[in-house]
């Protein structure tokens, strides 16, 4: 049972993810990339991790992609031309790809002791996790609350216009309603 | 047919899956030419990372592999929300997503 749903899953992120390399237009990667991290958080509920799984799909697949896809419809993004690309990434990418692949894959098959996923194995509860994320880790915990507030603040300095004033006072009054 | 409804996957597999992802995400950096899907395989990249983590965290019964999870989440949301935003900058500047068009630093 294990092995199918493995599979399956697998079998949708790959999909996706070569999905989203061929199609041309943003939306469709966009969508694409959807369908990988959904399926990413079913494999991770098969490793046991089901604060994981929940936190995957409602911040991956929910906050971040449908900010990809309003930014996509906002920018009204359009097919994008195929161009060759610079030679640098053709001539030294391409093999550093294939070469990272190979090794990595190489020294995963021949690594010993690593054991095998079962249905049995039991999960991982939210309540483990905050245990550790509460005392032992608390403070790399508030400071990516701090990196949260700046990220924040610096998307809103960036995206906001800029010819009249500070973007900040100008992205305030575009919440007002009309301008 | 016996072996589909075997109880265990080895957990190789899952690694193998994981480098499989990243490199089809250093793939898609280096092949597309639209800002946004450069982008999405950039997260691609950070969600094929993710899996090597949960899967370890698997192996050794540790919850710190989850936790180092939960925080690259966080910061990917962070990194998403600034990169969107650099990214409707350039567009109102240059009025084009092409990332062969987007080749000076200056206006």
């Amino acid at each position: 049972m294990h092995l199918i749903l493995f599979l399956v899953f697998a079998g949708f992120c790959l999909a996706g993810a070569i999905n989203l390399l061929l199609q041309s237009h943003p939306i469709n990667s966009a969508l694409s990339l959807i369908v990988v991290m959904v399926s990413m958080a079913v494999l991770y509920l098969l490793l046991g991790a089901e604060f994981l799984a929940a936190a995957q799909v409602i911040v991956y697949a929910g906050a971040i992609m449908v900010l990809f896809t309003f930014v996509i419809m906002l920018l009204n993004a359009s097919r994008e031309e195929r161009t060759l690309g610079s030679r640098a990434a053709l001539r030294v990418g391409f093999p550093a790809v294939v070469a990272i692949l190979a090794i990595i894959a190489t020294v995963i098959l021949h690594t010993q002791g690593l054991g095998v996923a079962r249905l049995s194995d039991g999960i991982t509860s939210t309540e483990e996790l905050s245990a550790v994320l509460f005392t032992k880790l608390l403070l790399p915990f508030e400071v990516t609350s701090v990196l949260i507030l700046i990220a924040i603040l610096g998307a809103v300095a960036m995206a906001g216009h800029e010819e009249q004033g500070s973007g900040i006072r100008d992205r305030g009054s575009e919440g007002t309603g009309k301008q | 047919m016996n072996i589909l409804f075997a109880q265990e996957v080895p957990l190789s597999w899952y690694l193998l899956l994981s480098a499989v992802l990243f490199s089809l995400g250093v793939v898609g950096f280096l092949i597309k030419r639209n800002l946004i899907t450069i982008f999405m395989s950039i997260e691609l990249m950070l969600n094929g990372v993710n899996l090597s983590f949960v899967t370890f965290a698997h192996q050794w019964h540790a919850v710190k592999g989850q936790i180092f999870v939960f925080f690259v989440m966080m910061v990917a949301a962070a990194e998403a929300a600034v990169g969107l935003a650099i990214i409707i900058a350039v567009f109102r500047a240059r009025a084009t997503l092409a990332v062969d068009r987007i080749d000076r630093m200056k206006l």
